[in-house]
């Protein structure tokens, strides 16, 4: 479910590059289940030469790199995971098509050794190709640490290629893969003909092949070698514990991810203002005109600065633990167990992965609703994933719930912001639900989708490599988005506030005009300016706030929640107001990144615009019900 | 011991052979593909905390289906069984 610059960034490339013939010696596809650490065997053997590019005619990504076997340069394509040949989802048929392409010339085929049997199904049908293979057999450290051992001479012997193991996350074993493919590579430039024999092995007589095989060549010395999988999962499934594990992991999530941030921010926030402050007044030292010079560093840099510094250090927090958790094997769990709600919404329970990932970043959720393979459900998933706040949203939500509705600090505040916090969630979690069920009763009809759902075995994440991962590619997503929105909202927003019609500025125009209908909604015309504003980033919403209120020209930021609070208060803020903003927050347009990845991923402006309108829809009517409480009636 | 009895109505920790999956099944064919095939073993793990889903032992690794899906598939001879 990677979020990364290169699968939404503006330059994901329609077809593959570096298609420079007669360079290279060899093209082999390396293939297997999902999850046997197919991707860990390519980036070994493919260092940082790869790059992800579209088998012609689909949309799935494979990735391509080149790598170098003794003496021979070539290409090794990453074929997305697949349980066998037999084509149902877009990546299998890509994987099909990949492996029985001409231009292929050998297959490495990586197994699980934690499960050989399954494994082998696919790896009998790519052998029955008649292309040369060969079987790398993956984790073996894993299959070791529960008293698997596996035999492989005996495999070689009996699917007839070579085999071999490794232990691909440590390196281990990735010489004799390596010297494994230069005697196939050898073999291929031997025999140059159209292989003989090949033939469609179906999953049932591979399946029954495989069960022979692996009785053969698996050996075990304990009675159940998972049952420490089985005891976490009595653990993680089981009836009175499920919840809430989930509920307190989610809850240490948000607060690691909160408290963390802070310092970090404002740090960041110091150094690239003072930086920005040095380069305007080098600016003016050149003789710049002092409006250009407030457009380009207060309007432009200014935001960009802010945007970048309140977003960075909480996507950098949030990612790499929502990737630990993915890589050790929980998060399909949490699928497991909410799949019954999501169903009753005619949908399943992998949404709520998809809504998970959109705490982070509401475009890295629409990005990870891929993994749901029906096209109706994945629909679903992606107009609902805007109603959980992002990483961008706690910042006000927090702000407000600290000003308002927590008083005092230190650690008994700060459990109960995080308590409040994640009812806030929990509403959101329930307006995803309702949502769902609402548009599949109407715009998205039809009934729940059958699939199945695989539950890894559980393996200690590879931290390290998570979190620096993770971290460089959040970073560079998160800065090239920056950029995009932040330069012209930065001055867009500079010109609001600085050019004026008569004697007020066009910012304060915009709120006055805004303010009666705000009003109804229990808001004020510069709190909805601020959103509307906020668009690119809702980062900038409190900021623009201030900016308006205190009439300044540049984004500011107040030092304290005291000071913002005063400010609230002397603008006619009550605890109504407050409220709905926080619902407003929750229930507004995506972010404009969000939508233009909506907008990849459906192929169409009109489910971009469906996106908007929903969460909007629901903002306005609930602040306005809110609104009607309490004021009318709890007057 | 040998009724045919539905996937979905196996007991945790019980293994059983399957006899057939019926064409209703709309992921008969993905089925095939994680082997529970005619003659294979499959053995219930566990259930799902809100009910509706079950995890299985197909072929060494565990995949979960929901009880409407499991139910189109016929098994026999569901006995306790510690290891696979």
């Amino acid at each position: 479910m990677g979020l990364t610059k290169s699968s939404t960034g503006v330059k994901v490339s329609g077809r593959s590059q570096k298609k420079r013939s007669g360079e290279n010696d060899f093209k082999l596809a390396i293939a297997g289940n999902p999850n046997v650490g197919k991707s860990t065997v390519f980036n070994a053997l493919t260092g940082m030469n790869q790059h992800t590019g579209n088998w012609p005619g689909k949309t799935v990504g494979t990735a391509e790199g080149r790598c170098r076997i003794g003496d021979k340069r070539g290409i090794l394509i990453d074929v997305p995971g697949t349980y066998s040949l037999s084509a149902h989802s877009p990546e299998e048929e890509v994987a099909r098509d990949v492996l029985l392409s001409q231009d292929i010339q050998g297959v490495i085929v990586v197994c699980d050794a934690t499960c050989l049997e399954r494994n082998l199904i696919l790896a009998l049908q790519i052998i029955a190709l008649g292309k040369p293979v060969v079987v790398c057999v993956n984790l073996l450290d894993e299959a070791l640490r529960k008293g698997l051992e596996v035999d492989l001479t005996q495999l070689s012997r009996e699917l007839g290629v070579v085999a071999v193991g490794a232990v691909a996350r440590k390196r281990g074993g990735l010489d004799d893969l390596k010297s494994a493919i230069s005697s196939l590579l050898e073999s291929v430039g031997e025999t140059d003909k159209k292989p003989c024999g090949a033939r469609d092995l179906s999953a049932e007589d591979a399946s029954r092949r495989a069960e022979e095989t692996g009785r053969l060549v698996c050996r075990s010395n304990r009675r159940d070698p998972m049952a420490g999988d089985r005891l976490l999962d009595r653990l993680f499934t089981g009836k009175k514990t499920a919840y809430p594990i989930m509920i307190a992991l989610l809850l240490f999530v948000f607060w690691l991810t909160i408290s963390g941030a802070n310092y970090p921010s404002r740090l960041l926030s110091g150094a690239l203002f003072w930086f920005g402050d040095k380069v305007g007044e080098w600016l003016l030292g050149l003789g710049c005109p002092i409006f250009l010079h407030g457009l380009l560093i207060d309007g432009a840099y200014r935001t960009l600065a802010w945007i970048v510094s309140v977003m960075l250090p909480p996507m950098a927090i949030f990612f790499p633990l929502f990737t630990l958790l993915e890589d050790s094997g929980y998060l399909p769990r949490v699928a497991f167990n909410l799949d019954k709600p999501f169903k009753r919404c005619q949908s399943c329970g992998k949404q709520a992965l998809t809504m998970c990932m959109g705490f982070g970043c509401n475009a890295a959720g629409v990005v990870g609703c891929r993994i749901i393979d029906s096209p109706r459900e994945q629909m679903i998933a992606i107009l609902t994933n805007s109603l959980v706040p992002c990483n961008g949203r706690f910042p006000l939500l927090i702000a407000i719930l600290s000003i308002f509705f927590v008083s005092g600090a230190g650690l008994g505040a700060s459990f109960t912001s995080a308590v409040l916090l994640t009812g806030l969630i929990l509403l959101s979690v329930l307006a995803t639900l309702g949502v769902s069920k609402l548009l599949s009763v109407t715009v998205l009809r039809g009934m729940p989708s059958a699939f199945t759902l695989e539950l890894p075995p559980y393996r200690p994440p590879q931290i390290g490599k998570v979190i620096v991962r993770s971290v460089f590619d959040r970073t560079v997503f998160v800065l090239g988005r920056a950029v995009i929105s932040a330069i012209p909202a930065g001055i867009i927003l500079y010109l609001m506030a600085n050019l004026r019609i008569v004697d007020s500025t066009i910012l304060s125009l915009c709120a006055e005009f805004l303010d009666p209908f705000a009003r109804i909604l229990g808001l004020d015309g510069v709190i909805l300016i601020a959103f509307i504003l906020g668009l690119p980033a809702n980062e900038i919403v409190i900021p623009i706030m201030i900016m308006a209120y205190t009439s300044t020209s540049a984004l500011t930021e107040l030092s304290s929640f005291a000071e913002l609070g005063q400010l609230f208060v002397a603008n006619g803020w009550t605890v109504t107001t407050a409220i709905c903003v926080m619902l407003f927050s929750l229930f507004h347009w995506p972010c404009f990144t969000t939508l233009m990845t909506i907008k990849k991923e459906s192929g169409g402006i009109k489910w971009s615009i469906l996106a908007a309108v929903i969460p909007t829809a629901l903002g306005m009517t609930l602040c306005a019900i809110v609104n009607f409480i309490g004021t009318v009636l709890l007057r | 011991m040998n009724k045919t009895i539905k996937l979905c109505d196996l007991m945790t920790g019980e293994v059983a052979k399957v006899v057939e999956i019926l064409p209703e099944n709309r992921i008969r064919g993905r089925l095939f593909d994680l082997g529970l095939t005619e003659g294979g073993n499959v053995k219930c793990l566990f259930n799902s905390p809100t009910g509706g889903m079950r995890a299985y032992l197909i072929r060494g690794a565990c995949v979960a289906l929901r009880d409407e899906d499991a139910a189109t598939v016929l098994v026999s001879g569901g006995s306790k069984d510690g290891a696979d």
